[in-house]
């Protein structure tokens, strides 16, 4: 698999709170995914964040890790998208 | 480290989760070249089995794709060589059975729909065509996932208006079959002149003889994006502007298609095909064409102003498209069917849409009159006159054109047919009342046009 393959893009957003972060790095280190940058924004007074993570080291599949960020989600009360990052590249470039 | 863009991601997702940004479908192309023996049963034994192994990981894999992007992948569908051609050479042929087995193997692979019950018959019958025509009606009302697709005409041979009575038989029959649930397979059937043979898109996807052995072509969508765009452009803002809006638009709707066409056909092991740059509606509030005509200042889809705005979008669509993939075909452009926008249901619904206004429409649509729902009791002159004209404007103009009508039987104007899914809901439109009959039972050629000359 090449780098571009193993790039995803983590969106959390919602209303800010103690522990979004905390909750989801934590879970990051469970899946042994590598957070290589983080950038934040305020977006219609919704808390959003963006992680650009490297899941070269993934121990389970991509379903059952994004099944996994889901379910954070859920019980963390944020949206959460896991997305290739190669879409946002193509999509938006010339 | 590698950048990334924090208002294009936001962005992205506000295009998918908003204003529905979809792959519409993933096709797989395959011939059926290989399938031919004097027998029936033996035919659709090969047949059946190309396409177990083929497509049998067609659904899983688009449906892992879809979740690595987080795109969704509405449909995945199969197009197969026109049955015509390949049943032909069987003994006594018998198409529904054929029909039948093919739709079997659809559901095996778990596909949403599977085209290819077709014939090229724009200059004229063979003997295995005309069976097929009579065998069409029935096929449709036995199959659930089966769609059927004819040639009727083209620019370079003009029209046979023999087929083009025959359809209008076929529609009707197809109907008073399937009438007890809203006339449905009728909408499962599309009449087209010059045809494409790499179109993603039902009813009327087939694998071209000139197709490789299999292939996996892309319909991407995306109305609800273009609309959205432009109504956040000023009131004022020129025609300029407005077509450079969409152009952008398309082109990222596209460039979403071209890389998970691309990755799918990778993981399928097979060649990607072909992008068909459409802007397919849905019944879903917000993905809609109509909507699209409404941004840019119209009132409603149908009034004044529409064929102008639509021949627009068309061609700013395609313009945009094309830069953000190599291989694009099918049909691309914007469809106007009107029991899968929920925009131009309501317009029809008012009396804003009629079906001449439409037939103007398709003049410079991707397509043609789509997904129109007519009275059950139309004679079938009148049908055939409303696909006769159709196949003129596509002949003339050198685009393809289609029809793709219900007659709902048992319903009249004022009432409204229920297909369901993707297929959506139509008002019944009115037809002209006056009769077509002799001029549709001339028969015969109408002669292939002058291609200079233009006026």
């Amino acid at each position: 698999m090449n780098k571009a393959d193993n790039q995803v893009i983590i969106t959390v957003s919602g209303t800010d709170k103690v522990g979004i972060v905390a909750g989801v790095s934590n879970k990051l280190l469970q899946h042994n995914v590598n957070i290589e940058d983080i950038k934040q924004t305020i977006m219609q007074d919704n808390f959003a964040m963006m992680m650009l993570c490297d899941i070269s080291k993934l121990e389970v599949s991509f379903k059952e890790f994004k099944d996994s960020m889901m379910a954070l989600g859920e019980e963390l009360e944020m949206e959460i998208w896991v997305q290739k990052k190669d879409i946002f590249d193509k999509m938006h470039t010339v | 480290m590698t950048n990334f863009n924090q208002q294009q991601i936001l962005e992205t997702i506000e295009m998918v989760k908003i204003h529905h940004l979809d792959i519409r479908t993933t096709t797989l192309s395959l011939s059926l070249r290989d399938c031919c023996t004097t027998d029936t049963k033996k035919t659709a034994a090969k047949i059946y089995d190309k396409i177990i192994k083929y497509a049998s990981n067609l659904v899983a894999f688009a449906s892992e794709i879809e979740n690595e992007y987080s795109i969704p992948i509405v449909n995945k569908r199969i197009a197969l060589t026109p049955i015509s051609l390949i049943g032909e050479s069987c003994d006594n042929v018998d198409y529904i059975y054929l029909a039948q087995m093919i739709d079997k193997a659809g559901a095996e692979v778990g596909v949403d729909f599977i085209g290819g019950f077709s014939a090229l018959v724009d200059k004229g019958f063979t003997k295995g065509d005309l069976r097929f025509f009579e065998q069409i009606p029935e096929a449709l009302a036995t199959t659930n996932k089966l769609c059927s697709s004819v040639n009727l005409g083209t620019s370079k041979a003009g029209i046979n208006m023999d087929a083009v009575l025959k359809t209008a038989d076929v529609i009707k029959q197809t109907a008073q079959m399937t009438a007890n649930a809203d006339s449905i397979g009728a909408a499962k059937f599309v009449c087209f002149c010059n045809a494409v043979t790499d179109n993603p898109f039902m009813a009327g996807a087939f694998c071209g003889v000139n197709e490789a052995e299999c292939a996996l072509n892309i319909g991407v969508s995306g109305p609800g994006v273009v609309s959205s765009a432009i109504a956040q452009l000023p009131k004022t803002a020129d025609f300029g502007e407005v077509a450079s809006c969409i152009k952008r638009m398309a082109y990222k709707i596209t460039a979403a298609g071209e890389v998970i066409g691309r990755k799918l056909a990778k993981k399928l092991d097979i060649p990607f095909g072909i992008i068909d740059l459409s802007l397919a509606p849905t019944p879903l509030k917000g993905d809609s064409v109509a909507e699209i005509f409404k941004a840019m200042g119209l009132e409603q889809a149908g009034c004044h102003g529409t064929t102008m705005a639509l021949a627009m979008l068309n061609d700013a669509v395609k313009k945009g498209g094309i830069m953000a993939s190599s291989y694009v075909g099918g049909l691309s452009g914007a469809f106007i069917p009107v029991s899968e926008d929920a925009g131009m249901i309501e317009a029809a619904t008012i009396g804003s849409l009629t079906i001449d206004k439409l037939e103007a429409m398709t003049s410079v649509c991707s397509v043609g009159l789509d997904m129109i729902a007519i009275p059950g009791d139309t004679p079938n002159s009148t049908i055939a006159g409303i696909i006769a004209d159709e196949m003129a404007i596509g002949m003339i103009n050198k685009k393809t054109t289609a029809v793709r009508i219900i007659p709902v039987i048992g319903k009249n104007v004022g009432e409204s047919a229920e297909f369901g899914g993707l297929l959506g809901s139509a008002p019944i439109m009115k037809v002209n009342n006056y009769s077509s009959e002799i001029f549709v039972n001339r028969g015969g050629r109408v002669p292939a046009p002058l291609h200079s000359l233009n006026n």
